[in-house]
């Protein structure tokens, strides 16, 4: 005990070295969390994209391409698939029920989804939920009605009863929009912590509405144009759709019907398990996603070489020190368990302040990450995972710590009792 | 007769691989006894201190301290013996800055138990005794107990070693170059103080330095150079 009020002593004498150091390895520790953190939460949060879907179908291109656009809203679908298509399957028997979404235009970034409102009642992510209006109802009859993600919602303060105006294509920035037929807000989603808190839904005879007087990609002009009025009076009835998801009365079925699909002689198909696309996904980033854990473990061990450099350079001008030490008692070991100890303080005061700079920084980011990538990263004491990063840490801390100790045994073997200028 | 404190006897010492640094054939100091060696840089000061704070083990001789001989001790059991008998004073900066000047005085009763003991025998507490010992060294401001080693000045310094080396009654004090930093004034009445304090512990005191001047004080004094066999023929 008294040689870690030496150790502690000696280190705040030295404190601006010994502060720098812990701060080395606080950052080093702190990054290391939350790379871990947003790696774990990643991993969870990504396999509860979408859960109870046996089938997702869309045109023949890749099976991460296709669960890409129809779930994560990143990229484009290759091809529509044709209307008819889908209605074959939505009727086969052993399917349960048929979720047909169309997708290609957005608003302020956030993309915009032409579903029916099968998709509210069958759609699930996470544990087998189900989604939930916190707010107003689904859209109805009414071609121009839309229901928010609930992050769209908050992040461009949107109410029931707002009018908003969708834009064409999925840029950002849109150069063309819809705004001869604005939308009005209907509903709000509870929030999901998916894909699906960032998009805007639209029925199909919506979608297609907005589309009805486009040719070739671009809007008509002057006589061509048909008004929101007179688009409610047409057929609205797509031809196209952009994918479609399928629930199956039996499991059993998923197989024969995925090889039905891929087969199907009047268009080519895609279908595809959603959780084995999302391993294979997942696989992809794996790959990033351990050089992010690579990386940071090798920067806990560049801040704990800082240490055994800080520790090693103060050596030399503490032999004093150490033969003062020596010659009121203090034996070789007692040297040696005092730079250990030295390592271990420094160490456990970067790792306390590490977890320290993580919560802060989880507390002041956690918004921000939840809005812009969907992630939630909760503020909950370390796992047992981490826990043992820690404890892994602390102990090459102390192997660390056990070089300057042990040359500090020798020296002080060697110096003994007389004292070095 | 009493037991000499300190008893070499055909002393030799050399580094590994050198010709023989300390050729010694007798020395003794006895109980109570204050003794000046006179040892200039290069006169195997060091090492003879080395050798009596049982960190160096002779080639051959024997080194008695208290009757013990110290080459039959193990490492460890020197260490201990060193710090359970024997006192130091350095040069100077003996003091470890970082720690309060109580806590400087008190270092060897946390590494000697029986040090410890004897501190809170003879004065009640280990904090009496080292209050104590500061304040028969001039030391007597109790506010300073508390104040950071190196706040100090240097002859102030020099007291609270001197008061470290002390505390628990060690039988013996090595005092090395105390005074070296000291001026002139301040030295002798430190060399003063130093010998009412070791009568008073009953302490004996090897007290090593250059200056021939300071000799007259002690009641013996000896010169390492001619004490030092080995030493001879160089200056020959």
């Amino acid at each position: 005990m008294y040689l870690l009020r030496l150790a502690l002593a000696s280190l705040a004498n030295r404190r601006f070295t010994a502060l720098l150091t812990a701060f080395a390895i606080a950052l080093s520790v702190c990054l290391l969390l939350a790379v871990e953190r947003v790696r774990t939460e990643a991993r969870a949060s990504f396999a509860s994209t979408i859960s109870g879907t046996d089938l997702i179908v869309g045109a023949r291109s890749g099976s991460v391409n296709l669960l890409l656009y129809s779930v994560f809203r990143i990229g484009n679908a290759t091809n529509n698939i044709r209307w008819d298509s889908y209605q074959h399957y939505a009727s086969d028997p052993r399917v349960k029920w048929a979720i047909p979404i169309s997708l290609g235009d957005s608003h302020r970034g956030y993309r915009v989804m032409g579903t029916t409102t099968d998709y509210f009642s069958h759609y699930q992510f996470g544990r087998r939920q189900h989604l939930a209006l916190d707010q107003g109802r689904a859209f109805a009859d009414d071609p121009f009605e839309v229901v928010l993600g609930a992050e769209v919602a908050e992040a461009l303060h949107y109410k029931l009863g707002d009018k908003l105006v969708l834009a064409h294509g999925v840029a950002a920035i849109s150069l063309v929009k819809h705004d001869d037929k604005p939308f009005t807000v209907v509903g709000v989603l509870e929030r999901t912590g998916t894909p699906v808190d960032r998009t805007l839904h639209i029925s199909l005879a919506g979608m297609e509405a907005i589309h009805i007087d486009w040719h070739n990609g671009v809007p008509a002009r002057g006589a061509g144009r048909i008004s929101a009025e007179q688009a409610r009076t047409m057929d609205l009835q797509p031809a196209a759709i952009t994918a479609f998801m399928l629930g199956l009365n039996s499991k059993i079925a998923t197989f024969s019907l995925q090889r039905e699909i891929n087969e199907y002689r009047a268009e080519p198909l895609l279908a595809i398990l959603p959780g084995v696309a999302l391993q294979e996904l997942w696989s992809l980033m794996g790959t990033a996603e351990q050089a992010l854990f690579v990386v940071s473990l090798f920067v806990v061990l560049t801040g704990l070489i800082g240490m055994l450099t800080a520790i090693l350079t103060s050596l030399n001008e503490r032999r004093r020190e150490m033969a003062i030490l020596r010659s009121v008692g203090a034996r070789p070991w007692h040297i040696a368990g005092l730079l250990v100890l030295e390592a271990l303080a420094l160490a456990l005061a970067g790792i306390a302040a590490g977890l320290g700079l993580l919560y802060a920084g989880i507390a002041l980011a956690q918004g921000y990450v939840q809005a812009n990538y969907g992630l939630y990263l909760p503020l909950a004491w370390p796992s047992a995972h981490e826990w043992t990063l820690l404890a892994i840490i602390l102990g090459a801390a102390l192997l660390m710590g056990s070089v300057p100790a042990w040359r500090a045994y020798r020296q002080s073997l060697a110096d003994g009792l007389s004292i070095h200028l | 007769m009493n037991q000499p404190l300190i008893e070499l006897h055909d002393l030799v010492f050399a580094w590994p691989g050198q010709a023989p640094l300390l050729e010694i054939p007798a020395f003794r100091l006895e109980p109570g006894e204050a003794l000046f060696l006179k040892g200039p840089s290069g006169s195997g000061k060091t090492t003879l201190l080395g050798l009596l704070g049982g960190v160096n083990r002779p080639g051959q001789g024997s080194i008695r301290l208290l009757g013990q001989d110290l080459a039959s001790l193990g490492q460890g059991a020197r260490d201990r013996f060193r710090v359970d008998h024997t006192g130091y004073i350095f040069q100077q900066f003996n003091l470890l800055p970082f720690l309060s000047v109580r806590e400087n005085v008190e270092l060897p009763c946390r590494f000697s138990k029986s040090r410890a003991a004897r501190a809170a025998q003879r004065h009640g507490s280990i904090d009496q005794a080292a209050a104590q010992l500061l304040a028969h060294l001039g030391l007597d401001d109790p506010t300073l107990l508390a104040r950071r080693a190196d706040s100090l000045s240097i002859g102030q310094q020099q007291r609270v070693a001197a008061a470290r080396a002390l505390i628990g009654q060690p039988e013996l004090v090595i005092a090395d170059e105390p005074t070296s930093a000291l001026d002139a004034d301040t030295r002798e009445a430190f060399i003063r103080l130093l010998f009412d304090e070791c009568r008073d512990a009953g302490a004996s005191l090897l007290f090593v330095s250059h200056d021939q001047s300071l000799a007259p004080l002690f009641d013996r004094h000896l010169s390492l150079a001619e004490l030092n066999r080995a030493a001879k023929p160089r200056e020959a």
